[in-house]
Order: structure tokens, then sequence, then C-alpha cells
């Protein structure tokens, strides 16, 4: 007997706040857990104990926020895809957000196969401890002048990170030290960054746009702040987009408003 | 008066470098996100372990849901903090914190633990330090938070009764309202002049179930306990346990909470009765929580559809101390198996926990089998006759086996045993018999796969409060271990027999925590202070802490462990009840003694053992037949006593 046609949708969902602290694990049991409070006739898989055909993409660090993480499903009969966004979110605990959700083509790319790089928001903070919440009774003139102290802080930072980024894009090569299960490696790392900016200055640091690889060479944003220097630390980080490339061209799986596969091409990277 | 802070700003930077912070973010399905208002009686409970272990207790869920359902009280939850993040709170000075809205612990007007294990009691004083509260009763003051905890362990409160202001004893769907009724008053006056946290106490220690350890004062000779003697005339000198009478008008937790990270136990728990009068006699559960009170079969139904279509769980566990005695759980499990399949749920499991073996056939085991079979387990307890008849476990070895035969003919590969060691009169024929009853076991499932296994799980006994075993003294760390080593040498060879055992020196800690008088609190502290908590974790986990403890505290392990204890001594327990009568308790020592077996009262005769009498309720079952013949399987002669009350559940 052969198997049924598969039949597969992909979607599309952000993840902020405070759910940002839960691991991938976690993710795809809530997904499992909402596909099934609406409904969904979900593929399982065979065996002894079946479980439900879901994939995802690229791992997303614990305590990481994301505008772009996606996720394919499989079913056993096709359902349309509209209304399946707010469906999806409203059986979803707070912080996670289903954005979009198109069928997708028998024989696509996993996902995983699929992205090729990604774009994140890095804060990079100071390597001082973070300024203590002023107590309650500190008076208005001692709390401005903390308040001067910090914005000074910020904007020191804000030039060393500068500079850190100018020598990181000059540089013609990048070792970086990796450990990974006690044995250690040096890869040159340059040519994982695709792209790297300063956007301005965060509450408590400074914010980079990068665009960091994940085939071949790859990097992830904790690293980059290590190659930036001993005295940065990460702050806060949020993915943006995971890149595909489909004929030359990069573009995003699926576009956050598209619900069907022509408006995707409007999500292509203007690079 | 108290202010509704939040303490998450100052947390969340330090959350992304420790381990799982999921377990400090709230956010559970189910949550219920009643904002802070200081004009509200204000709870916070709290299980005193890791989130993961915490989150799934029902007996807090429940509490936390009926406090909420209130318009005077509102309710909030924490867990204790993993190591990590303590050192960071410490160093940060961030006081323990409720996970809805990062309140600050000592903000509320009451904190509830959960004393399920007493490897926790540590992990209690660590939160009460945590939270800023002084650990002792005696040094807190009027604004300082109700320390107060409920659950099994409280039926021995002694070795926590300088640091508890109140204990709670039985179910707590009833008292917790009045115990708020109590709040609600105190902070209607308690700003009145002359009002001393005392006043409180007194006033709590009128709620029946209530117990104020600070109205009492212990007394000694020779070096043992001699008895409590009450400060105040209104302090009862007996405090009776709480027993609601009927499960099916509390159909709780109505909105299970689901987590967003992986917890122990992480599917819908249903609990379809309360109590258990099978008699086994090392099991303090089941002397405690008797009567028998069952679920309605249409209720359980209903909440099992409710709970999988709100959480989207594909597991559902019916909870109880003995789930295959529930009357009619074959038609139950087959309906709810019948509603998902038309919710269009997908292919749900259902789990039964504590199945005793005399009641799980081929039926059961076809019914269960559904999305995902991860093993089953059985429990036992011991591996002869001889020892089942002492500790009144009745059930054959011909039981087991059809029973395993049934699990591993339905598919099931693995099947995990429970068992007990260091049991009264045990010999070590009785030990091997664990093996071979493994081994047995294993040959069955080879009839049906190659891959059948049996995991033997051992643990070492520990005396509890409550049962005819009180009296019996825990066996040595050297002998527990000398019989796990008898084990692991039989089973070596055994084919297909995995052994697994508990540490004998944390099942020390655990005895001398399980019957120990007022002196024990001192041992807690000192483990405690010196870095002895998540006790129940064995990386964590050092004996000498316990010993060193003891000795400090001039007590010694043979006297407080080891020592058998005689019908004239004075039990450090004797002020609190569980309806059940010392004598009932103590013939029922002198028959397991003499191998005298005792049937279930739920379809027999009444032997009186207080539970019902004393409280004028009765057993609520939907059928008066037991599930596999006669009394336990076993046809023994039932023709004593009187006739059995039971009330039977109407058809609705």
């Amino acid at each position: 007997m052969s198997p049924p046609p598969k039949i597969k949708i992909r979607v599309r969902f952000r993840r902020d706040g405070k759910i940002r602290f839960i691991s991938h694990r976690d993710t795809a049991r809530l997904m499992e857990r909402a596909i099934r409070k609406i409904g969904l006739p979900i593929a399982y898989s065979e065996g002894f104990s079946p479980r439900p055909r879901i994939a995802f993409g690229l791992a997303l660090t614990v305590a990481y926020e994301s505008d772009a993480e996606f996720l394919d499903i499989d079913l056993v009969t096709p359902v349309d895809c509209e209304g399946l966004p707010e469906r999806l979110t409203d059986a979803l605990p707070d912080g996670l957000t289903v954005d979009a959700a198109v069928p997708l083509e028998n024989g696509s790319e996993s996902l995983q196969q699929a992205i090729v790089s990604c774009s994140w928001l890095v804060e990079v903070l100071g390597s001082h401890r973070a300024p203590a919440e002023p107590a309650d009774d500190v008076t208005t003139d001692t709390a401005g002048a903390l308040g001067a102290n910090v914005d000074e802080d910020i904007a020191a930072l804000v030039v060393a990170v500068e500079e850190a980024v100018a020598a990181v894009l000059a540089a013609p090569e990048l070792p970086l030290e990796r450990e990974r299960k006690g044995k250690v490696t040096v890869a040159d790392v340059r040519p994982a960054i695709l792209d790297l900016e300063v956007t301005g200055p965060t509450e408590h640091g400074v914010q980079l746009n990068a665009v960091l690889a994940t085939e071949t060479v790859t990097l992830r944003p904790a690293e980059l702040v290590r190659v930036l220097g001993d005295e940065f630390r990460e702050g806060r980080v949020r993915r943006t987009h995971q890149w595909t490339r489909v004929d030359g061209i990069e573009q995003e799986p699926v576009n956050p408003s598209s619900a069907n596969r022509s408006a995707e091409l409007a999500g292509m990277r203007d690079s | 008066m108290r202010r509704m802070t939040s303490v998450w700003p100052r947390l969340e930077p330090h959350l992304a470098r420790v381990q799982k912070p999921a377990r400090y973010i709230g956010c559970e399905e189910g949550a219920k996100a009643k904002t802070p208002d200081d004009s509200l009686v204000s709870w916070l409970f709290m299980y005193p372990d890791a989130y993961e272990i915490g989150l799934p207790n029902q007996g807090l869920q429940i509490l936390y849901e009926i406090v909420n359902e209130r318009s005077d009280a509102r309710a909030d939850r924490s867990y204790a903090p993993w190591s990590d993040l303590e050192a960071i709170m410490r160093e940060e000075q961030i006081p323990l914190f409720s996970v809805e809205h990062h309140t600050p612990g000592a903000e509320f007007d009451a904190i509830g633990f959960n004393l399920s294990a007493e490897l926790t009691y540590t992990n209690l004083l660590n939160c009460v330090d945590l939270a800023g509260i002084p650990i002792r009763t005696a040094d807190r003051s009027i604004d300082d938070p109700l320390v107060m905890a409920g659950g099994h362990c409280t039926y021995n409160p002694e070795p926590l009764a300088d640091f508890l202001d109140v204990v709670v004893l039985g179910d707590g769907e009833e008292v917790v309202g009045e115990l708020t009724d109590v709040l609600v008053d105190w902070r209607a006056h308690r700003d009145e002049s002359g009002r001393t946290r005392t006043d409180l106490l007194r006033a709590i220690a009128r709620v029946e179930g209530c117990y104020v350890p600070s109205l009492y004062e212990p007394t000694y000779a020779d070096g043992h306990f001699t008895g409590l003697q009450p400060l105040f005339a209104d302090a009862p000198e007996i405090i009776e346990k709480r027993t609601i009478a009927d499960l099916g008008e509390w159909p709780y937790p109505k909105e299970q909470l689901s987590p967003l990270t992986e917890v122990v136990h992480d599917r819908l728990n249903v609990e379809v009765f309360r109590g258990c009068t099978r008699g086994c006699r090392f099991c303090q559960a089941g002397m405690i929580t008797r009567p028998v009170r069952e679920r309605p079969a249409d209720q359980v139904r209903h909440m099992v559809a409710k709970g999988l279509e709100r959480t989207g769980y594909d597991e559902v566990s019916l909870t109880s101390l003995s789930t295959a005695d529930f009357s009619g759980i074959e038609p139950t499990v087959k309906g709810i198996m019948s509603d998902a399949a038309d919710a269009g749920c997908g292919p749900i499991s259902v789990s039964l926990p504590s199945l005793r073996v005399d009641a799980f056939g081929v039926d059961i085991a076809a019914q269960i089998n559904g999305a995902k079979r991860t093993g089953l387990t059985f429990a036992p307890e011991a591996g002869t006759w001889r020892m089942r008849q002492i500790i009144n476990k009745l059930i054959r070895e011909e039981d087991l086996y059809e029973a395993v035969d049934a699990a591993f003919s339905q598919g099931w590969q693995r099947v995990k045993l429970y068992f007990l060691i260091g049991l009264p009169s045990e010999t070590d024929e009785d030990t091997l018999g664990i093996a071979e009853l493994s081994k047995n076991c294993v040959a069955i499932g080879r009839k049906y796969t190659k891959r059948a296994s049996v995991t033997a799980s051992v643990g070492g006994f520990v005396p509890k409060p409550f049962t005819p075993f009180q009296w019996f003294g825990q066996n040595t760390v050297e002998e527990l271990q000398r019989k796990v080593n008898l084990l692991r040498d039989a089973t070596r060879r055994m084919h297909g027999v995995n052994l697994k055992w508990h540490d004998p020196k944390a099942t020390l800690a655990e005895g001398i925590a399980s019957r120990g008088d007022r002196r024990v609190g001192a041992v807690i502290e000192d483990v405690w202070r010196n870095g002895g908590t998540f006790q129940e974790w064995s990386e964590n986990f050092e004996v000498d802490r316990w010993h060193e403890a003891m000795d400090r505290a001039g007590l010694t392990i043979e006297d407080m462990v080891y020592r058998h204890r005689g019908e004239a001594d004075v039990l450090p327990w004797e002020h609190l009840s569980a309806g059940l009568h010392k004598d009932f308790l103590w013939d029922d020592w002198q028959d397991a003694l003499a191998e005298v077996g005792l049937p279930d009262c739920r379809w027999t005769p009444c032997y009186d053992c207080g539970a019902c009498t004393g409280y004028g309720i009765e057993h609520v079952v939907a059928s008066a037949t037991p599930p596999a013949g006669g009394s336990q399987g076993t046809g023994q002669d039932l023709s004593i006593g009187h006739a059995v009350p039971v009330q039977l559940l109407e058809r609705r």
C-alpha cells in the first residue's frame, strides 16, 4: 500500500515577553497542545508511541525573542488556512502569536535544510553589573544624578561598540575558540557575519542589527558578542528574520502577512 | 499595611543565566491573574521543592482555585527556587516571590505549604527565610504572614512545630474557606490597640482541623517525649482532621494548570476517589484519608472531556490511591475514550496510577492502551505471600502473573514493580522473593516479546504515624544496604530484570523526620543552615549533615529511628487524630505480627477503625460489589462485624 500524499502547512509565529524563557522543546509541546485544542487533523508518526508530525526551523535559544519562527505541520486532510493564525493564537499561551499559515507544496525543503541565515537584533551591555533599581527613599536629586551617569555610560558604550563593530568588519579573519563535548576547536567566523551595524542605544546598552549565517560557517548571537570583545555582555536578543535562498534570491519561508504563496514573494529581502 | 509590589524588574535581567528560567515566569494556562489588591486577603500557596515537582500538586491547585473564586480573597503560587537562582536572589537581595505577579512572599497574609515528603522540610525553612520572614514562629511579628502547612506529612508536624504557625489536618476544601474568614475578620480588627499575633493564632485554633503548635508545650522525661500541654483553655486537647463527605461536591481543579515547561505528571489529572480501605498496614495515605469517597462516574467523564478540550493534553490520569478499585472503572474508561473520539481529540491515553494487580485484567489493559504506552506499574510491595499477609497487601502471586500477562499480551514491553524492604519480621527469603517474582514476570513477558523487561524498584520502609506499623523500629542503614546487596547479587544474572533502589541513607533521614518529636526541629534547622536543601535530589543529599545535626541536638538515631515503640509509649502525634482508634491500630499491628490479614471494609462488615463512626460519615461508592470477587480476591471468610455502612451514589 502506498502512503497517502502528504499535506503540509507552514506556520509563522512570534515569541515575545516573559514566554521567551521557555525552551525549544517547550515550544514544541505548546504547539502540539494548541493543534489538538483546535482539532487540526494532524498526522501522527507510525509505531509504538505515535507522535504528532510537526517540524520546526532552527531552534531559538532560551531567553531570545523572535518575530520569525516557523513550523511545518503534516495533516491527514487539507484545511483552509483562512483564519487559522487567529485560531492557533487563541489556543496558545500569551506571547506566542501566529502571524501566517500557508499550504506547502509537495517536495518542499525542510525548514532545517532551507534556512541559510538569520537576522538578529542583539543588545550589547557593558561588562559592569546591571544598574540596581533605585531604592524607594532615593531623593529626586540623587535619582537625577544616577540617570545622568547611566546616560554617560551608555554614550561611552555606543562608541566602544561602534569601534568594535568596525574592527570586526575590517578583520580579514576572526578566529573563535569553541568548546563542544570537551573538545576545543578554532574556526574563522568572519565569513558568517553577513551584515552588522549599530542601530543605537537601548535603555541599558547598545543595539546591533546582525545577519549571521546558519550554514557552512555559522555564528550565534552570543558568540558574536564574544567576538566583539571581552568587555561586552549579551543583553536582550530578538530574531527578526530567517532567510532561505531560492534561485539566488533570499526570502523568508513565509511572509508575515501572506495567506498564499504568491504574496510571499513580497517578503524578499532587498539587499 | 502590606503592599503588593513586584520583584520582576529586578529578577528578569538574571533569568537568562539560570537553569530552566521558565520555572519562574508563571503564565500557565489556567493560572488566575487576579490583580494584586491590598484590600483582599492574600494567600501564597507554596510547594517546597522545584517547580517541575510542585506545579502538578493537585492539593495546592484545588486550594488555589477555591480561594480565587472568593470575592474577598486571592491566591498566588510559589515553588522553591533552584540553587542557582537562590544564590543570585541572596546576592541581589531579591526575596522569594509568587510566579503570577512576582509579589514578595512577605507581602501575603498567609503562606500555605504542601508537605508531601519529609525530605522537603529543609526547603520549607529555606523558602521562609528567602521570603525575609523569621524562620521561628516565636520571632515573628504581627506584620509577618502566617506560615501554614497541610498535606500528609502534617500528621506528625512536631519536627516543624517551631517553624509553623498553623498546621491543617485532612481535606483542605472546606477549611481553607474557614481560615480565610478568620483572616478577613482579623484584617478588620488587627489595628485595634492591644492586638497580638497570639490573638490571631488563638482564633485559628478554634477552627476545626487547625493545630497551632505554639499554643502547646511539650514535656519530656528520661530523654523521652511524654506529651503536650495546651497553654490556653481554648486550645483543644485533640485536634481532629477534616474530611469532606462527598467528593462530588468539589469538582476541583476545574481548570488544571497546564504549564509552559515540562513538569512531572505532565498530563490531565482527574481524582476519581479519595480514601482507601484496602488496609495496607505500611500505607499512611490509606489510613489517614478514610473513608472511601468516589466521584460520580459521569462527573469524572465530564471533567476529563472538559479538561482534554481545554488543555490539549493527549493523556489523562485517573488518580486515587488504587484506581482499579473505582466502581465501574471499565465502563468509565470506555466512556472517556468514546467521548474523546466524539470530540475529535485525536488519540488519547488513559493512565491508571496505583494499579492493584488483583483488579487489573485484559479488559482494562486493552482500554487504556491508547496514544502512548510508556510503561505500566504495579505495586506488589513484598516478595512473598507471608510478607504480604503481614503488610495486608493480600494479592496472590497468581494475581500478579495474570495482571502482568494481561499487560504484555496487550503490547506493553516494560513493566515496573514497586517493592518495600525493611518490613516487620522480614527474612532474607522474603527479600529474595522480590527477585524471584521479577524473574517470573520477565518469563511471562518473553512469551509475547523478546524485549520484555521488568524494573524492580525497591525502597526502604519508613514507619509512618497513624499506621499499624507506627510502633515498628526502622531497619538500620546497614541492614537495608545488605538487603539491597542481596537483591543486586540475585538479579545480576537475571536477563530482563533491572533493579533500582532508593538510597538507604535517604531513608534514614526520612525516618528522623517521620516519627521525630519537637526536638527534631533543631536537626532540620541545623541541616538547612549547613546547606542541606533539596534533600529529595540525590546529588544534594549528604547523610553526614543529618548525623552531625543529630549529634549537635543531643539526639540519637538509635532512639529516634531504630527503636521499637511499645504500647505504653506516648507517640509525638497523639494530640492529633485521623479518626483512627489507637487500639484499632495496635490490634492491627498485633495481627500483622501474627500474619493475619484484614478484609476491605468497603465491601465487608465494619471493624470500627474509627474513621467513619467518629465523624458520622460513610463510604461513598457506586457499587457495593468488590471488583475481583471476594474481598481482595482471597476468598477469605468475611462474616465478622456489623453491616457495612455504604452510601450508594444515585444514578444521575
